[in-house]
């Protein structure tokens, strides 16, 4: 067994340059630059603070519930533990294996076929020959593709399409487990096998950190959640009380100060 | 290990391999350096990958064809057979001496000028991997390269037909361009890494960096024989660094020699290249994710 996992994040904070139009032209650039305003063009550079001062610390055994309003950056931080967005201030140190279902067709390509795309994904998680080789009959089993394994999933019915997705996205099993809420889109539509797959996959992870809009399931899930605004903490506990406080704010009124 | 104890329906649990990530907001060149170095050590790690994406796209851009990537060497062996009857005629140069430096020099030429315009898509291209997952910006440069080197592999075939009808025989000389390819490659890399990401940053390089390479084509004699200049144009030709570097792996195969100087020259700019290429790479790496 592996060490335990653990990440620590220490007074991280991401910045988003936006760029638009003409701050991706080099031509502008250098007009700018030779007419004297390039000094100026970089203070208006419109920079968005995705993430600011973000203290915390998880070891195994947490599963922590992201929640927050559209835009509070939730995506953004699991993103940022993911390693994806490097911070510009802070510091992120993560121990253990780690698999973030950010986007659901990662490496998905329609053209082509299943044991194509299940290869892939295995290689993109840098699987060895007889990884590769168990990944493949696992989702291939789950998602029932049987004759189909081999013919483009372009011709896939929209079903087979969502099994193989989500067996592929299930089939690797981390230590620390991020997940966005888009995975949790279709829930009602479930099948019992998913659920079942994708609750012993949470199970079986040593940190969970879920970002969902639906607080049933952060609630049912999770044992502390995290409550993002605008980039900022603010608050963080256990799960009923935050989830609580979450609930009983008005959007738009001023957050009260917690503790 | 047959049996899993955990999971009625998985008949295998893959486990994702360890890692340990500690990432600190570096400002420093030397810290930058670290992890620009890091990138290529763990891309170099993941380069079955890369083999099975380069693959993967040349076999997605002749997918439902017949003749699949063959269509790449069938083009360039009517593009060298029109161009071979025109300008040995033009240019009043026999065909038997023409047709194999025309058809060697211009599946080269392909080579390069295809490589370096898919430099500036690399990341770009990549964009919805790069969003979602953390992977080493090498692998993509990777990738470029070996895409590339399978449809020079394609376009071979061309000159192997051309030398075969006129009976150009390959001689032991013609390994010394081994090395010369080999050069290509690092410089590839190197390339790939700096036009990739400052295309990604820049939308409007990439038309730029095309017609660059269109006036390369018609400076570097590529369709015509450097021995058509009179000599004291010869010399200027070691300035344009494309002739160098064409030249030292175009010589061997025909069996020209090499002057001392194009190694030298090709060497130089390619160390230049490297350089200003490492340099951006090291300050952009971290902001790429947020470019594409």
């Amino acid at each position: 067994m592996a060490a335990d996992a653990l990440i620590e994040v220490e007074n991280l904070s991401v910045l988003f340059p936006l760029y638009h139009g003409s701050s991706r032209s080099l031509k502008k650039m250098v007009v700018a630059a030779a007419s004297g305003r390039l000094a100026q063009d970089q203070q208006q550079r419109v920079v968005v603070r995705a993430l600011s001062n973000i203290d915390l610390r998880l070891s195994s055994g947490d599963r922590l519930g992201l929640v927050g309003s559209n835009g509070a950056g939730k995506t953004t931080l699991l993103r940022v533990l993911a390693g994806i967005y490097e911070p510009v201030l802070g510091r992120l140190h993560v121990k253990g294996s780690l698999n973030a279902l950010l986007d659901p067709n990662l490496g998905m390509n329609v053209e082509l076929s299943g044991r194509e795309n299940i290869l892939l994904r295995g290689l993109y998680n840098g699987l060895s020959k007889p990884a590769l080789a168990r990944l493949e009959q696992d989702v291939a089993e789950f998602a029932e593709l049987s004759d189909f394994l081999d013919l483009p999933v372009r011709i896939y019915s929209a079903g087979m399409v969502v099994r193989l997705g989500f067996a592929l996205a299930t089939a690797i099993k981390p230590q620390i487990l991020l997940m966005d809420e888009w995975f949790l889109a279709g829930d009602a539509a479930f099948l019992d096998k998913a659920r079942q797959r994708l609750e012993e996959m949470v199970r079986g992870a040593d940190i969970l950190v879920l970002s969902s809009h639906q607080t049933e399931i952060v609630r049912s899930w999770c044992s502390r959640v995290l409550w993002l605004d605008q980039g900022k903490i603010v608050a963080d506990g256990p799960a009923n009380d935050v989830l609580n406080q979450y609930l009983g704010h008005v959007p738009g009124t001023p957050i009260p100060a917690l503790v | 290990m047959g049996y899993a104890p955990r999971g009625m329906n998985s008949v295998a649990i893959t486990l994702a391999p360890a890692t340990e990530l500690n990432l600190r907001a570096t400002t420093t060149p030397a810290g930058r350096n670290r992890w620009a170095m890091a990138d290529i050590a763990s891309g170099a790690r993941l380069w079955r990958l890369a083999m099975a994406l380069g693959w993967l796209d040349i076999r997605l851009r002749y997918r439902g064809s017949m003749l699949g990537p063959f269509w790449l060497t069938i083009s360039t062996g009517v593009m060298v057979a029109a161009l071979g009857l025109l300008y040995s005629t033009l240019f009043k140069i026999d065909l038997h001496d023409y047709l194999p430096f025309l058809a060697l020099s211009q599946v080269l030429w392909g080579f390069l000028a295809a490589l370096v315009s898919e430099a500036c898509s690399t990341f770009t291209d990549a964009e919805s991997v790069i969003r979602s997952v953390r992977m080493p910006f090498f692998v993509f440069a990777m990738r470029t390269l070996i895409r590339n080197t399978i449809a020079l592999g394609h376009n071979i075939v061309v000159i192997v037909v051309v030398f075969a009808i006129f009976a150009v025989w390959p001689h032991w000389q013609s390994l010394l361009a081994i090395p010369g390819l080999l050069l290509w490659a690092v410089d590839a890399l190197f390339l790939t890494l700096m036009l990739g990401a400052f295309c990604a940053r820049f939308r409007d390089i990439q038309p730029i960096v095309n017609s660059v390479m269109q006036i390369a084509f018609f400076i570097t004699p590529v369709i015509w024989k450097p021995t058509q200049l009179s000599p004291a144009t010869i010399e200027k030709l070691a300035l344009n660094p494309f002739f160098d570097l064409l030249e030292i792996v175009r010589g061997p195969i025909l069996g020209t020699d090499i002057a001392p100087s194009t190694w030298a020259g090709a060497i130089g700019y390619s160390v230049v290249l490297c350089a200003i290429s490492w340099a951006f790479f090291v300050r952009a790496r971290s902001r790429i994710t947020f470019w594409v």
